[in-house]
């Protein structure tokens, strides 16, 4: 009886006992959720394109990231060495596609899955090489990016704000808006459709599977910039940050593969869902659930909607 | 084609009598288990800098030790358990005189393989509190001090802020969710029973150490007094930033010795000034031991490590373990009367260790760490600690040193010892023979 009180009664008591630090942890979990939505992003945009579960997208996080700040120790000014990173992961989406995706055009999905796990462990190479394994501080600041925070007497105590988790949601929903729009209104978005609906069809109506492959990873690559920066601001940017990469995959189990709106409400939805968890249930087993609740969430949702919230239901004649 | 095959074979035996030396050279090979890469290596490139260094420094100063080359190898872990495995199983066949495992993790590995292949294992102030226990595990060392020496060092900082009294205080662990961070959970236990403080634990998992929002707030709610921190790699940082971030008394926040780095500290900017860490050695370079490696090492170029990063506080440790492991060396060839000591000589070098004031003037360390000895029976000594705290941009000692609550300790440790050999049937009982202490 104890135990029931203890998970159905007494988390909503604390809810209504401290609303401020239930608005607390819903914001947390709104910022984090927008970061999940933003790595998840990163994984659509190039499984729409190829059909490719791209594993090295957590690597391409820390890789942007340490360019960047590898390039401004080195001297060279934010904003130029953020154009910069932008080049280098123009070269990254041009190599991988030349080096990786064209020889294995045509063999079955799990083999370019594993091409990017073997992409993973030679950008950490690289970057360890170049960069060394310490890790580094964003540059913030440099940035323009906004620090400090906003306290706010609220229901009876306090919530803070911070003001670079406030640029986050920001900035992340801005890049959001800016990529529907993209895919959804310019020639080359429509083009990504097309490559991501069928990829005879693409080719017959003259369209460059190569191009767009390049165009998808590099979009990809921007994606990674914008997550390592914000992502490195809240903590430091280092090899532990592509673990955080791989809280994509719940994202992905309940929004689908291939669905953007869904990378979205799905990030929301294990970011709000985890931290609500970790903080009014977490107690109850000790705490540390935060890592696997999330593919709870996901896996329920999976029960009512097997292809995801947003994902496309797929009907085969048997 | 037999001439051939002949003039072959004897011109390479004639180029390898010219590339073998006039005279063979005693050696030691010692390999260091350090990692470089991975999400841990923030913290673990300082120490295995600072490992490599003093050991380098006294083959270039002193030819070695006791007139034996060291021959350091490094074999790369990533800090984890698997890869230190194999770097035993890829090491052991060299004559290895100890080994240093750097994790907890792998530690709890080597600790069975340990009088089996006949070496040492010298977990330096971390790994498992109970090898402490010599007669129970004669072949693993742990000085100066364990987690549990640690946990009640913080305790006894906590009673002397609180003026005495820490009853119905809310005292907080965070701690990386592994074996490591584990370590001190039974004695804060005790000694929350014995002063009354309701302790309450922050795990961490791996996968999550850049994502402890919801730990910070769990804390606030929870109105927690002080935290004990026992982190490691890019855990530190963070917990540091989340602290400062969520407006937790930075001076309240205490890390055990692991989650002292610069690095750690520096990730709080501003708000981090006053973070404290526990230590058992001091930082800065104005040791003669350090400026004998910046003339001997860093003067050669032969250091992987930036010359102003000698004197922070995870550089600073490395160089201590490899002192620890030069004078269990120098100790072995003492009770040996050999100059290639092999992994049994050095555990008898381990057991008998008796690093005095005096030795530490000798080897340049004078008012850089406290006295260590080892005995047969105590493999720790639950030597004293001191609270470093950060002053904005470096480690400065903040306390005196604090004697660890042996008494509480010791016993924890007696049993926690028999209860690991109870539950192995086939551990084998001490055979060792014990020497008198240097």
């Amino acid at each position: 009886m104890d135990l029931l009180f203890k998970i159905f009664i007494d988390p909503f008591l604390q809810m209504g006992a401290m609303p401020d630090l239930l608005v607390q942890t819903l914001w947390e979990g709104l910022v984090s959720g927008v970061l999940y939505a933003l790595i998840a992003l990163g994984f659509v945009l190039i499984f729409k394109a190829s059909g490719v579960f791209n594993f090295a997208q957590g690597i391409m996080v820390v890789f942007a990231g340490l360019t960047l700040v590898g390039l401004h120790e080195k001297g060279v000014p934010a904003w130029l060495a953020v154009l910069l990173t932008l080049g280098v992961m123009l070269a990254l989406a041009v190599a991988v596609e030349r080096v990786v995706l064209r020889p294995l055009v045509n063999q079955p999905d799990i083999i370019l899955f594993m091409a990017t796990f073997g992409l993973t462990y030679v950008l950490i190479g690289i970057g360890e090489f170049i960069f060394g394994g310490e890790p580094k501080q964003m540059i913030t600041e440099e940035l323009g990016l906004p620090r400090g925070a906003i306290d706010v007497a609220m229901l009876g105590g306090r919530v803070t704000f911070q003001k670079i988790d406030i640029a986050a949601a920001v900035i992340a929903s801005i890049m959001i808006a800016a990529l529907a729009v993209f895919f959804q209104y310019t020639r080359i978005g429509r083009a990504l459709r097309a490559v991501a609906d069928s990829h005879k069809a693409a080719l017959s109506v003259g369209i460059s599977l190569n191009q767009i492959w390049a165009i998808v990873w590099f979009a990809a690559g921007i994606v990674a910039l914008i997550t390592g920066i914000m992502w490195g601001a809240r903590s430091d940017v280092s090899f532990a940050l592509q673990t955080i990469a791989l809280k994509a995959l719940p994202v992905l189990i309940l929004g689908g593969f291939t669905s953007i709106p869904g990378a979205i409400v799905g990030g929301l939805i294990i970011g709000i869902g985890e931290k609500l968890a970790e903080f009014y249930w977490g107690p109850l087993v000790g705490g540390g659930i935060e890592n696997w609740i999330a593919y709870v969430i996901a896996l329920g949702f999976l029960m009512v909607r097997p292809q995801g919230l947003f994902g496309d239901k797929i009907i085969e004649r048997i | 084609m037999l001439r051939q095959l002949t003039l072959t074979a004897l011109a390479a035996a004639g180029f390898a009598s010219l590339a073998a030396p006039a005279v063979a050279q005693d050696t030691i090979y010692v390999p260091l288990l350090t990692y470089r890469t991975g999400p841990f290596a923030g913290s673990g490139i300082h120490i295995a800098n600072g490992m490599r260094d003093y050991l380098e420094m006294l083959n270039q100063r002193d030819g070695g030790i006791g007139g034996a080359k060291i021959i350091i190898e490094e074999c790369e872990t990533g800090y984890d358990t698997k890869k230190g495995v194999e770097c035993y199983e890829s090491t052991k066949g060299k004559n290895p005189v100890l080994y240093n495992p750097y994790s907890t993790g792998i530690t709890l590995q080597l600790i069975p393989k340990a009088a089996v292949d006949k070496v040492p294992v010298l977990s330096m102030a971390y790994g498992l509190s109970a090898s402490a226990d010599g007669t129970n595990f004669p072949w693993v060392f742990n000085p100066p001090v364990t987690y549990w020496d640690g946990a009640s060092v913080f305790i006894r900082h906590v009673l002397q802020a609180e003026g005495g009294n820490i009853r119905g205080k809310t005292i907080g662990l965070i701690h990386l969710d592994a074996p490591f961070g584990k370590e001190p959970i039974p004695v804060l236990e005790a000694l929350a029973k014995e002063y009354g403080f309701n302790l309450k634990l922050y795990p961490v998992p791996a996968a999550q150490m850049q994502n402890q929002g919801s730990v910070w707030l769990s804390i606030r709610r929870d109105r927690v007094d002080w935290i004990y921190n026992q982190g490691w790699g890019a855990m530190n940082p963070t917990a540091v930033k989340e602290a400062v971030k969520n407006g937790f008394p930075i001076d309240k926040l205490v890390g055990v010795w692991w989650a002292g780095g610069d690095d750690d500290a520096r990730a709080g900017e501003a708000g981090a000034k006053g973070y404290k860490t526990l230590n058992f050695h001091n930082t800065g370079a104005q040791f003669p031991v350090m400026q004998d490696i910046l003339k001997h090492v860093f003067d050669k170029n032969l250091s992987q490590a930036k010359r102003e990063q000698v004197g922070e506080n995870l550089y600073n440790r490395g160089v201590y373990n490899s002192m620890l492991i030069a004078e269990a060396v120098r100790t072995a060839q003492r009770l040996t009367g050999k100059k290639a000591v092999n992994g049994a000589d050095v555990r008898r070098g381990l057991e008998a260790l008796n690093i005095t004031e005096a030795r530490l003037k000798e080897i340049g360390m004078e008012g850089f760490a406290a006295p260590v000895k080892v005995t047969c029976t105590d493999h720790n000594g639950h030597n004293k600690v001191f609270v470093s705290q950060w002053d904005g941009t470096k480690y400065v000692k903040a306390s005196d040193w604090i004697e660890p609550l042996k008494n509480i300790v010791r016993p924890l440790i007696e049993e926690a010892a028999k209860e690991y050999v109870s539950k192995d049937a086939g551990w084998p009982k001490r055979t060792e023979a014990c020497d008198a202490p240097a």
